[in-house]
């Protein structure tokens, strides 16, 4: 299935969760907000939360900023 | 001095009164050495994407997020609903209330839009956040920051980056007689003068950047900033002698050998 992640289409294995792709994409669950459709996706959820075709997810984290 | 003048925002108490961004240094490690040389206990960082392509290595492997309270601001967001959406990205990320609002109106001045910071404002205060607020020097605004229930406010001295000073010290003035919360100085600051000046007209703190991370010597800029914030503070505490136009000698008359 295709998903589009920070703004790219990319391919995902279907019955994803949000952990699993945090996992896949080596990115440590502690230092990100992951935002699924718009909606923020509370960490204790990420285990549950399944991924579906066309979804639009942004995972952000603190850069240097002013 | 310290102990006896706490610095407390949103119920928290803090030593040192220079705030410092983690923006524009040539390399984290410099960041993490002029952050700990300007003595800075508060620091704001910006919520980006995760790169996904390029090295892992993040601004948190340097900075101990223990060490600081880290402060993520809404910094490139022109409206009230993507200031919001990122402050509440940004809680999620960090596990805390705390948050630099700006919500800019243009690219060129990168001035605050008043009216959307004020709706974003009273969203975010509703929801919890410990909002500090980047504004004009304008005190009509900033009491309508306060009245929301902002934690400080933060006018700018002078544009973001702009590294003029502190262009109009009477609006920062009048501000800081009208409103109770902390004023803190935010934008415009270029030297360590700057600085002493914002604290010496009664500020409670001061909130840099690029006077720092684009200084010659951003290290040495760091200590100069951090000395001129405790300087400031303490001729402002100690309370200035009145301006007068003639002299007054130091030395006593009496006892001069004729």
């Amino acid at each position: 299935m295709q998903i589009v992640l920070n703004g790219d289409s990319v391919e995902c294995v279907a019955g994803s969760s949000v952990a699993s792709l945090l996992v896949t994409l080596e990115v440590a669950r502690e230092r990100v907000a992951v935002e699924l459709n718009a909606a923020i996706v509370p960490k204790a959820d990420y285990e549950k939360r399944l991924l579906a075709d066309g979804d639009k997810i942004e995972i952000v984290h603190f850069v240097g900023g002013g | 001095m310290n102990s006896a003048d706490p610095f407390i925002i949103g119920g928290r108490k803090f030593s040192s009164r220079l705030m410092v961004g983690t923006g524009k240094y040539a390399s984290f490690e410099q960041t993490a050495q002029a952050l700990e040389i300007s003595g800075a206990e508060i620091i704001t960082v910006a919520v980006r994407r995760v790169n996904l392509d390029r090295s892992k290595e993040s601004l948190l492997d340097y900075i101990d997020p223990q060490k600081y309270t880290l402060l993520p601001n809404t910094a490139g967001c022109y409206t009230a609903d993507d200031a919001v959406r990122t402050c509440r990205l940004a809680r999620e990320a960090g596990m805390s209330d705390f948050v630099k609002l700006e919500v800019l109106g243009d690219e060129k001045t990168l001035f605050p839009d008043n009216e959307e910071l004020l709706k974003a404002a009273r969203v975010l205060v509703a929801e919890g956040f410990t909002v500090l607020p980047y504004c004009s020097d304008d005190v009509i605004v900033c009491k309508k920051l306060e009245d929301i229930g902002c934690a400080a406010v933060m006018p700018l001295g002078a544009p973001i980056g702009s590294g003029l000073g502190i262009r109009n010290p009477y609006n920062i003035r009048i501000i800081l007689e009208n409103v109770k919360i902390p004023v803190i100085v935010d934008a415009g600051v270029g030297s360590a003068s700057d600085a002493a000046i914002a604290m010496e007209l009664g500020c409670d703190g001061v909130l840099m950047n690029t006077a720092i991370a684009g200084a010659q010597d951003p290290i040495a800029m760091a200590e100069a900033m951090k000395l001129a914030v405790i300087a400031g503070r303490l001729s402002y505490k100690a309370g200035r002698i009145p301006r007068k136009l003639y002299a007054n000698a130091s030395s006593p008359l009496d006892g001069m050998i004729s």
